[in-house]
């Protein structure tokens, strides 16, 4: 007990690092906006937006089309940043991201199928259907997910990315048949989901998933604490005191409702939610207080790069931003799991 | 004082515990040990309240479990489960300090990481505060576990410890350690202290009462230096009488 004498305490990481870690990314996530509001097929000069001395061409542009793509872009990725970081979380693994084990598939199937069955719906009412669409498709994947990986008594990893590729080869059939039945128009919005991309960005798209994905991730910060305790165990997180049920509750409905939001804009864009959360534990620690936010930040900055590249780098033609985003993060899923097995992380 | 009255629970049709009758007392610490499988785990579950028996009923200073809330409870007793994988890199401070979510709303986040670094110190693991949990070794990570257990309960008097084998990875410097700061606590702070345990050694020198759970029953309750011995042993855990005795017998003389 002699030990006792050499405690002393110390100001917490989080205290000392949070508010400095999220000042920092704001002003980055404030810069590359610039950066990407003023370069594009037309060029809009940050000088000219700050002195009001645009073209009307330029005005056109930057209101209609490049604002809303930029706010889409910041949104999505935030979205799908911390639903990957939530999962994660609900999951005890660092591999769930919502792309890879099918939650994101499941939801891109409910939202064909709404597309195909339903015909052509557009405007605000269209987009909130189709949110609600792809949020059922998200949330029938999670609970699937749920009780397969459980079938062994405790939860298992392996099951969980093996339902995840039985769900995204089912998905893809379903997907794949209703190609087949549709017609031209609905083929080429059918591509465009599956292949992921934010050159539908309009002013309603934005205002529709940002009041499903602000509140969502509001609520996801809100209970960062508990999913802290619950990656200790269930049973752990039960001792301590957690309604464990509600949190996993809470937590699987605000990530579909993300998700969902996300993917009935931009269609399937993978590998955000794997990689960001990764970095941001590699860097600010793995306490999801300071997690989601941050990781909220960075999935904005990333998508909002890689939608900027996919949107410049073969003008006037336009790269789905989501074969660029797999293209990065397919690699970086092989090295992560490569770092498993060396036993970094003891599974 | 925790108190339980004819616990049945099943899975399936498989009966894992029948009927089963125990006490267990403040200021005492309790062994319940069984062969493999005899359903020690699946009791000290009922117990912590994990489980909800079939039949039967636990009461804890004499009201039903089931009726305390969740925060109530999370600060009447503390369980340390058989290890568990945490594959994020929290640092074994942060793993302690999450002991102290029953206490997170009302105490300030600088003195429920005081105690957390205490509760570091008693188990001889503070010098590993800063290291991330899951590149400690088996051992380090049952200390860290059992620290942040400790924290969990650190100001009650009369609250109540569960542990499952919680000497299994331990070297017998730890093992003496760990078991010897359970009494000192069990003492001071009037603890119930029940112990899941495989070590019969360890048993008869540190608890007071055991309990012995063989194919779903119970048995014993009494001193652990009445009950551990060479007769008894031999016949729970169906040893060869020569066998028991010889590693049972004369060593445990007092």
């Amino acid at each position: 007990m002699s030990l006792l004498e050499r405690t002393v305490p110390m100001p917490s990481f989080l205290k000392q690092v949070r508010i400095p870690a999220l000042l920092l990314l704001g002003l980055l996530l404030l810069g590359v906006a610039a950066v990407a509001t003023s370069i594009g097929a037309v060029s809009i000069p940050l000088t000219g937006i700050i002195g009001a001395d645009l073209t009307d061409q330029q005005m056109a542009v930057l209101s209609s089309i490049r604002l809303p793509r930029v706010l889409l872009a910041i949104i999505v990725g935030s979205a799908l940043a911390v639903s990957g970081a939530a999962m994660q979380g609900l999951f005890r693994n660092p591999l769930a991201d919502p792309g890879l084990i099918g939650i994101a598939t499941s939801a891109a199937l409910a939202v064909a199928i709404v597309i195909v069955l339903a015909g052509p719906i557009t405007g605000y009412f269209g987009l909130y259907a189709m949110s609600i669409a792809a949020f059922v498709g998200a949330l029938v994947a999670c609970f699937v997910i749920f009780r397969f990986a459980k079938l062994t008594g405790t939860f298992s990893v392996t099951y969980m990315l093996l339902t995840g590729i039985a769900i995204n080869a089912m998905s893809a059939a379903g997907v794949g048949f209703l190609t087949f039945l549709s017609d031209d128009q609905q083929l080429r919005t059918l591509t465009f989901w599956t292949m992921g991309s934010l050159g539908g960005a309009l002013w309603v798209s934005v205002i529709v998933v940002t009041t499903i994905i602000v509140p969502s991730g509001l609520i996801l910060i809100r209970n960062a604490r508990e999913l802290n305790v619950l990656l200790l165990g269930e049973n752990e997180a039960q001792y301590l005191g957690v309604d464990v049920e509600r949190l996993k509750r809470t937590i699987v409905i605000c990530t579909a409702l993300s998700v969902g939001a996300a993917i009935s804009v931009s269609g399937i864009i993978g590998f955000i939610g794997l990689v960001v959360p990764h970095l941001v534990r590699l860097t600010l620690g793995p306490d999801h207080r300071l997690l989601i936010p941050a990781s909220a930040f960075l999935g904005a900055i990333m998508l909002l790069l890689a939608d900027t590249v996919a949107r410049t780098i073969v003008v006037p033609a336009e790269m789905p931003v989501g074969i660029l985003t797999s293209m990065i993060g397919g690699p970086f899923f092989l090295w992560l799991l490569i770092k498993q097995y060396s036993g970094r992380f003891g599974l | 004082m925790i108190t339980a009255e004819n616990i049945t629970y099943s899975i399936g049709s498989h009966r894992i515990l029948a009927n089963i009758c125990a006490t267990f007392n403040p200021g005492r610490v309790t062994a319940i040990l069984g062969p493999n499988g005899a359903g020690k785990s699946t009791f000290l579950k009922c117990l912590t309240g994990a489980l909800k028996p079939d039949e039967g009923s636990v009461t804890v200073d004499g009201r039903d479990l089931h009726q305390y809330s969740l925060t109530e409870l999370s600060r009447r007793r503390a369980v340390l489960s058989q290890a568990n994988p945490i594959s994020f890199p929290f640092t074994a401070h942060e793993i302690v300090v999450m002991g102290r979510n029953p206490y997170s709303l009302e105490k300030t986040t600088a003195s429920n990481a005081e105690i957390a670094d205490e509760a570091l110190a008693l188990v001889d693991a503070w010098h590993l505060r800063d290291r991330a949990f899951p590149t400690l070794s088996g051992g380090e990570q049952q200390r860290v576990q059992f620290a942040r257990v400790i924290s969990q309960i650190w100001e009650q008097e009369g609250a109540s410890l569960f542990l499952d084998e919680p000497t299994s990875a331990l070297d017998l410097k730890h093992q003496h350690q760990l078991l010897e700061l359970v009494q000192i606590l069990s003492t001071e702070k009037n603890l119930t202290v029940v112990i899941v345990m495989h070590d019969l050694n360890l048993a008869y020198y540190s608890t007071d009462h055991c309990y012995f759970i063989k194919d779903g029953g119970i048995q014993g309750g009494e001193d652990s230096k009445d009950l551990i011995k060479a007769d008894i042993i031999s016949e729970i855990f169906d040893l060869p009488k020569e066998y028991a005795a010889m590693r049972f017998g004369g060593q445990f003389a007092d």
